[in-house]
């Protein structure tokens, strides 16, 4: 593959697409799927087939559209978003594309939802058809890995991304161009470059939906990363639970490697890079890099202490790099478009955009990307829509099982690394969950504590026996058995984790409890003294409690 | 072990010590004869950072450090004893405790018991959690020995030392978080093991009454562990 190649293929895939006049694109991504796009887009190919217009109008299944809730989404040729499209309504549909939008099922865009947001991870999202290599060049695809090769030293790729201000989007906001630095600087001859796509925060779906939408993307700025740190084998560690995305990454590796984009000297170059994939098992631990390591190695996914940091010692000993998937799908339009481009977007400290994915009780659930900086108002109730019902918005929880839950006095707080972080939340990878009035926050924090109980690799005894009792005293409270003293060991129980626990699991458990005593202390006091749940939640029977 | 020795100097609870680069704070204390508590940690195997109870705190670190895996840095000042780390090294105990179902007097290993022990030296008078009292099995199918699961305290030296000093691998661990436990092969009972080589070491590094051998009274039931450093400096000096 040689630039003039690339471009070749962008060519010959722009005036293939050029030949259509029309165009309607299905979301086929696992949100809509589930939702039967499926069966939305063989009407639309059959009623394409039946009128004879196959030769100017293009049926293309596509990535994620953002408003999940709202599914099957579909686009037109002439800019209309339809909402929960049924198979029945394709001629309507098709018919709509040379006259008037179909009523009853337009999903206006001109709303924040659609118009707050800002794309750069999610660009190609919605647009492309995921399983299509050519699509992707078409989009600028594999540009920024051209560039990088052929235009660039290691150092400069390594600049460029330290300029850009890229922090991890895994949780924890590490620099991105600091770890990269790290890997390249350590000595060996063999490095590995590591794709961490185990999401496994509850309510997540951020990296499923980007691997589902656009996982070129991934790779190429897995790539990238290769060129820049001088590792030629990577593994992507992705999660069983998402059997489309793997599907579209085993497609995209073996697109990638016919056309000479993966495999040796790529681009006539001296740079060769290999990716395979490995699937998790099923625990959330393995989403802890060290234990992540140790699962790819074949090993039990449990972690170790560091230092030694992966960067220094990782898979097999040796200097690994691994970032998180929407790291990696942050990387080529970065080298595009340059560092300086990504900074001016987001706070000083927390650059660029983030994707979130939006759910609980708000009435536009889905997947949006904003400016790091947009305040937790905006998201909850612009972008969000509000919640339904004519409900009173609660809390906002952030982060997963690590995160915390956010109270109204935060809504006017920017959504940054920092300023969650003195909230008592984290950025975490970006699930977002909104809770209303009816949700009871002693249940929640029970809900997550089990989460963390049953998530424990066992391996050291704070988080092994430390989640199983403070599960047992959330438990009690919820039954409104506890007492007092059974609150103060809760307490001591938090500190000792946070203090003590090996890996961040252990570390970051006691966060939705030690949250929701702070913002809502009353909530537990009422459990304990009066015996009674303020949200009617504890003490029903068991049910969905999120 | 390189002829050309790095030698940094610091300092444990005030007083100057000095190791050499490769060794850790642990290694340090121990020739030093300063007590620091571990459960998981033993001279002669790899070190996994687990039981938390070694943890220490070093000047200007915010985080405590296990002491067990931590190496000496020139310059540095580590606390192995203050009230706040005891408070821990209680509570974890007390966890420890309350997670099977451990009763020093019907115990193989009361009075040589590292747990005990160690509950002693700080002051542990009661548990101050629940008891979780679980039901857990006994496999004495082995001709010699017998693994009492009450007892086990997940601490991982018998995988250790079957996997790394004898070569066999006989032990391992299924199940996460609490309901995890150690295994012989995959999950068969001990006699019947093709793996096990008989050679008990697993049952002298146990640090309670979890492992230990059959036709023994408590008295008798001590833990001899002198082989493993000798066996260890006998592999170095081989190299």
């Amino acid at each position: 593959m040689t630039p003039e190649e690339l471009d070749q293929i962008a060519e010959d895939e722009r005036a293939e697409q050029g030949k259509y006049t029309e165009r309607v694109n299905v979301c086929v991504a696992a949100g809509c799927l589930s939702c039967q796009s499926q069966s939305v887009k063989d009407a639309l190919d059959q009623e394409v087939g039946s009128r004879g217009t196959k030769d100017r109008c293009q049926v293309k299944g596509v990535g994620c559209m953002g408003l999940c809730s709202e599914g099957p989404l579909v686009s037109t040729s002439n800019g209309i978003l339809y909402k929960k499209v049924e198979a029945a309504d394709s001629p309507a549909v098709l018919d709509s594309l040379a006259g008037e939008p179909v009523a009853r099922l337009v999903c206006p865009t001109d709303v924040p939802f659609f118009q707050r947001q800002k794309k750069i991870v999610l660009e190609n999202s919605g647009v492309i058809d995921p399983e299509r290599i050519e699509d992707y060049i078409a989009a600028n695809g594999y540009t920024a890995l051209i560039k990088a090769l052929t235009e660039m030293s290691q150092r400069e790729v390594i600049d460029e991304v330290t300029k850009s201000g890229l922090r991890g989007r895994g949780g924890a906001g590490y620099p991105t161009g600091l770890k990269w630095s790290t890997v390249s600087k350590s000595v060996g001859a063999q490095k590995y470059v590591i794709c961490n796509a185990d999401e496994g925060d509850p309510g997540a779906f951020m990296d499923r939906s980007v691997l589902e939408s656009d996982p070129h993307r991934v790779l190429e700025g897995m790539l990238i990363a290769g060129y820049a740190v001088g590792a030629s084998e990577a593994y992507i560690y992705v999660r069983a639970e998402y059997p489309l995305a793997i599907k579209r990454l085993r497609n995209a590796i073996r697109q990638a490697e016919r056309v000479g984009l993966l495999g040796s000297n790529i681009c006539g170059t001296r740079f060769s890079f290999r990716v395979d994939l490995r699937l998790g098992a099923g625990a959330f631990v393995c989403g802890e890099e060290t234990a992540l390591i140790a699962s790819v190695e074949g090993k039990r996914g449990t972690p170790r202490p560091r230092p030694p940091y992966p960067a220094m010692e990782g898979l097999f000993g040796k200097p690994t790099l691994i970032n998180n998937v929407e790291t990696y799908a942050n990387i080529a339009p970065i080298i595009r478009n340059g560092g300086e481009w990504y900074a001016q977007v987001g706070t000083e400290k927390s650059k660029g955009t983030k994707v979130f994915a939006l759910a609980g009780r708000v009435e536009n659930t889905g997947l949006v990307e904003v400016p790091m900086g947009i305040s937790l108002r905006e998201m909850v109730f612009e972008i969000g829509g509000g919640i339904p019902e004519g409900r009173k918005f609660k809390a906002v929880q952030t982060g997963g099982p690590s995160g915390g839950c956010l109270p109204t006095d935060c809504l006017d707080m920017p959504v940054d690394y920092e300023s969650l972080a003195r909230a008592g939340s984290i950025m975490g990878s970006g699930g977002m969950i909104v809770m209303d009035e009816s949700s009871c926050m002693v249940d929640v924090a029970k809900y997550f504590m089990d989460f963390c109980m049953t998530e424990s690799c066992g391996k050291c005894i704070p988080c092994r026996v430390g989640t199983f009792q403070m599960r047992r005293i959330l438990e009690a409270i919820g039954n409104m058995t506890a007492t007092e003293q059974d609150l103060k060991l809760l307490e001591e129980l938090c500190e000792l984790l946070k203090h003590t626990s090996l890996c961040g699991l252990g570390q970051s458990a006691p966060n939705p409890v030690l949250s929701t005593l702070r913002s809502f202390a009353e909530e537990y006091r009422a459990h304990i003294q009066e015996h009674k749940c303020p949200a009617g939640v504890c003490g029903q029977p068991a049910g969905e409690t999120l | 072990m390189s002829p050309v020795a790095t030698v940094k100097t610091l300092k444990i609870d005030g007083r100057d010590v000095s190791g050499r680069q490769e060794e850790t704070i642990l290694d340090v204390a121990r020739q030093n004869g300063i007590f620091i508590p571990r459960l998981c940690e033993m001279d002669g195997l790899s070190d996994v950072g687990a039981c938390r109870l070694c943890l220490v705190e070093i000047k200007g670190q915010n985080k405590l450090l296990p002491a067990c895996v931590t190496v000496v840095e020139e310059g540095m000042e580590v606390t192995t004893g203050s009230e706040r780390l005891n408070n821990y090294r209680r509570m974890i105990l007390e966890l420890l405790f309350t997670e099977r179902n451990h009763v020093c007097s019907v115990c193989v290993s009361n009075g040589h018991c590292e747990m005990q022990m160690l509950a002693q030296r700080l002051g542990i008078t009661h548990v101050h959690f629940p008891y979780r009292y679980p039901k857990e099995e006994v496999d004495a199918s082995h001709e010699r020995f017998v693994i009492d699961h009450n007892r086990c305290i997940l601490c991982t030296r018998c995988l250790r030392v079957c996997d790394e000093i004898e070569g066999a691998h006989t032990w391992d661990i299924m199940g996460r978080g609490i309901d995890a436990k150690v295994i012989t092969d995959l999950n068969e009972s001990w006699g019947t093991s093709e793996t096990c080589t008989s050679c008990g070491k697993c049952v002298q590094v146990c640090p309670t009454g979890a492992l230990f051998e059959k036709g023994r009274s408590v008295a008798e039931m001590m833990k001899r562990r002198q082989f493993l450093p000798y066996l260890t400096m006998m592999r170095e000096e081989n190299e």
